[in-house]
């Protein structure tokens, strides 16, 4: 991970910077401050004349950078860097007690050694890290085995859980990686019964079995972008719209939807595409007055009929 | 084009005299004051006198904005009524620190933990500041990639205002309401839980504790009031207040008469579950609020019928009503 700092703060980091790494590329070093090779010539060109009061040719800040390499002679004082800010040491003190708090994601012992360190360095700017706190979802009884599946190469059998058809599936699955997105952990995996990368949510696994095969992964196992995101919708999906009433106006925040349009009246008309619309007819029953499915018809259909089924079984 | 090569040597010039600045500063053990530092310091010496204090002003205002601790004060009692300047090693410097390589490891794996700015940067910027002190944090080399994003557009003010300690002003849409109102409130934290964020505090209209979901604030939130005036009580749990007021937490019991096979998701929330006649099992269901628990039973349709009580059946079967009833 590259910082990105204004040109001052910068400075003060780089110099005790070369200072720890004598003979630095000229690359990597500007890789590290997420500057071009050229920004970072120009700064220690402004280094170069700047230093302690009096300004002799001791006093200032002494470097070389000829050819690749930058090594630094003289800090002119500037040996350490300056200490964490707040929203510094709040971003790593936060992240690391998620860290300790989310079983089975790091080692318990480790992670509290480095916190500790961390907390002590941070001083005061980390007083108020205690005020932002992450709660994962722990997923305590799956996250430990598929962490040593992934460590030791080794093949899972999930019983899991798909919602669409509310039914659970076996098979066996070759991991890939853990994903932590928007709070959910996923397993992304080569999936030998469907012969292809799936993403399993690690709420919906009923049972994991570590094997004792090894895991082999064919060329085919990619790993999916996931920088915008986990699900890209397809064109070929079917558009359902939906109008949703105050109590209902979540879902156009909870599911990613293509459009959605403000009627002004206190209803929206959330527009998504989805390849299953199975899970739609269980959020309409769920929104009940509070949502409509407007279109595809045939689908509005599907949840009148699925309400009346169900008012059958109450009238008994 | 001309005007963009000025302003980039105006800045270079600008830094220039910012880094000497820090450098004095941080070499003298005594407070200089603002004549020897102007002597001192290149880049102070041609200006007027005037226009000279008042780019010592700003100057000063630039290296507080960044975080630098500027000492004021003078070592000689009742030598001179103005005070001098310096920049104490100790405050300014980060204290030593060495971390082992497994440390560093999960110094790596955390700072993956943000997903999008402002916190992505912070981490960034922290991790720049570690390696100038000799601490190798290395990438995270594993195959485990945790992510928590930040996209809220009031998240930066929210965070700003709990970590100055002051109230916080915004537009809320609460959920069953048409229109957002007007909220003020104190907030004691920012908390992530399943997957959003939330401001806890205190409303000071409704003098009452409330959860806010940060996606449900409309248009720029406002920090108003001092720095350091909001008081978080003691023993202040955020997160459990989130879950409480934002989850469901329960206190009551439904029993629920399930098809066999089908809605797994609500076998694993039951705290019983027993074989009721040919094909189906009977669960049973802690919920607080008969609402809530029907979002989570309605959807199975004709799969998941509620037997009582009939506070949490009439729920369900009200919005079965609403949909069955458009069919006419």
């Amino acid at each position: 991970m590259s910082g990105s700092l204004a040109q001052l703060p910068r400075l003060l980091a780089l110099v005790p910077y070369l200072l720890q790494h004598p003979g630095v590329q000229t690359a990597e070093a500007a890789a590290l401050f997420g500057v071009s090779e050229e920004q970072l010539r120009r700064d220690l060109n402004l280094l170069w004349v700047c230093g302690l009061p009096g300004h002799g040719p001791g006093d200032l800040i002494d470097l070389e950078f000829e050819g690749d390499t930058i090594t630094l002679f003289e800090p002119a004082g500037v040996t350490r860097p300056l200490r964490l800010a707040v929203d510094e040491a709040l971003a790593l003190l936060v992240a690391l007690r998620t860290l300790a708090e989310t079983p089975g994601l790091a080692d318990r012992d480790v992670v509290d050694r480095t916190l500790a360190k961390i907390e002590e360095a941070a001083g005061a700017a980390g007083d108020r890290s205690q005020r932002v706190e992450v709660a994962l979802e722990g997923e305590e009884r799956v996250l430990p085995i598929v962490r040593e599946a992934l460590e030791r190469t080794r093949r899972l059998h999930l019983a899991y859980y798909v919602p669409g058809r509310d039914e659970t599936t076996e098979r066996d699955v070759d991991p890939m990686r853990l994903l932590l997105v928007e709070g959910r952990s996923y397993l992304e995996g080569w999936c030998r019964r469907v012969e292809a990368v799936r993403l399993f949510r690690l709420d919906r696994v009923v049972a994991i079995t570590l094997l004792d095969i090894p895991a082999e992964l064919p060329p085919a196992a990619t790993e999916r972008d996931i920088s915008h995101g986990l699900f890209q919708p397809s064109a070929d999906d079917v558009l359902v719209a939906l109008a949703l009433g105050p109590g209902a106006h979540w879902v156009a925040d909870y599911y990613p939807c293509e459009s959605v349009e403000d009627l002004g009246d206190g209803t929206l008309v959330a527009r998504l595409r989805t390849p299953d619309t199975s899970w739609v007819v269980r959020l309409a029953l769920r929104l009940g007055a509070t949502a409509r499915v407007v279109e595809p018809a045939a689908l509005a259909a599907q949840v009148r009929t699925a309400a009346s089924d169900a008012l059958l079984a109450y009238a008994g | 084009m001309g005007g963009r090569l000025t302003s980039g040597l105006v800045s270079a010039k600008k830094t220039e005299r910012l880094l000497n600045l820090v450098i004095c500063l941080l070499h003298t053990r005594r407070h200089l004051s603002v004549q020897e530092i102007r002597e001192l310091v290149p880049g102070y010496a041609q200006d007027s006198e005037e226009a000279f204090r008042r780019m010592f002003e700003r100057d000063k205002e630039e290296l507080r904005d960044l975080g630098i601790p500027l000492e004021t004060g003078s070592d000689t009692a009742a030598h001179d009524d103005e005070l001098g300047y310096r920049i104490a090693r100790r405050d300014y410097e980060l204290p030593p620190i060495a971390l082992e390589p497994d440390e560093a490891a999960a110094l790596g794996l955390a700072a993956r933990l943000w997903q999008s700015a402002p916190l992505a940067g912070a981490t960034g910027t922290a991790l720049l500041k570690l390696r100038a002190a000799g601490v190798d944090a290395p990438e995270s080399s594993g195959a485990l990639e945790p992510r928590v994003g930040a996209g809220e557009p009031a998240f930066e003010a929210c965070l700003a205002a709990v970590t100055d300690g002051r109230s916080l002003r915004f537009s809320y849409r609460a959920t069953g309401r048409p229109s957002p109102e007007e909220r003020t409130v104190d907030p004691w934290g920012v908390v992530w839980w399943h997957g959003r964020w939330y401001v806890v505090g205190h409303d000071a209209a409704r003098d009452a504790v409330r959860v806010f979901r940060l996606s449900r604030i409309v248009g720029p939130a406002a920090a108003v009031g001092e720095p350091g005036t909001v008081k978080v009580p003691a023993d202040t749990d955020l997160r459990a207040l989130v879950a409480r007021m934002a989850g469901d937490e329960p206190g009551r019991t439904a029993t629920v008469r399930v098809r066999a096979g089908a809605a797994w998701a609500l076998r694993r929330e039951a705290t019983a579950c027993t074989p009721d006649g040919d094909g189906w099992d009977r669960l049973e269901l802690g919920y607080s609020d008969p609402e809530r628990f029907a979002d989570r039973v309605t959807g199975y349709g004709a799969d998941a019928v509620v037997t009582g009580p009939d506070e949490a059946r009439d729920a369900v079967v009200r919005r079965l009503q609403a949909l069955a009833v458009e069919a006419r």
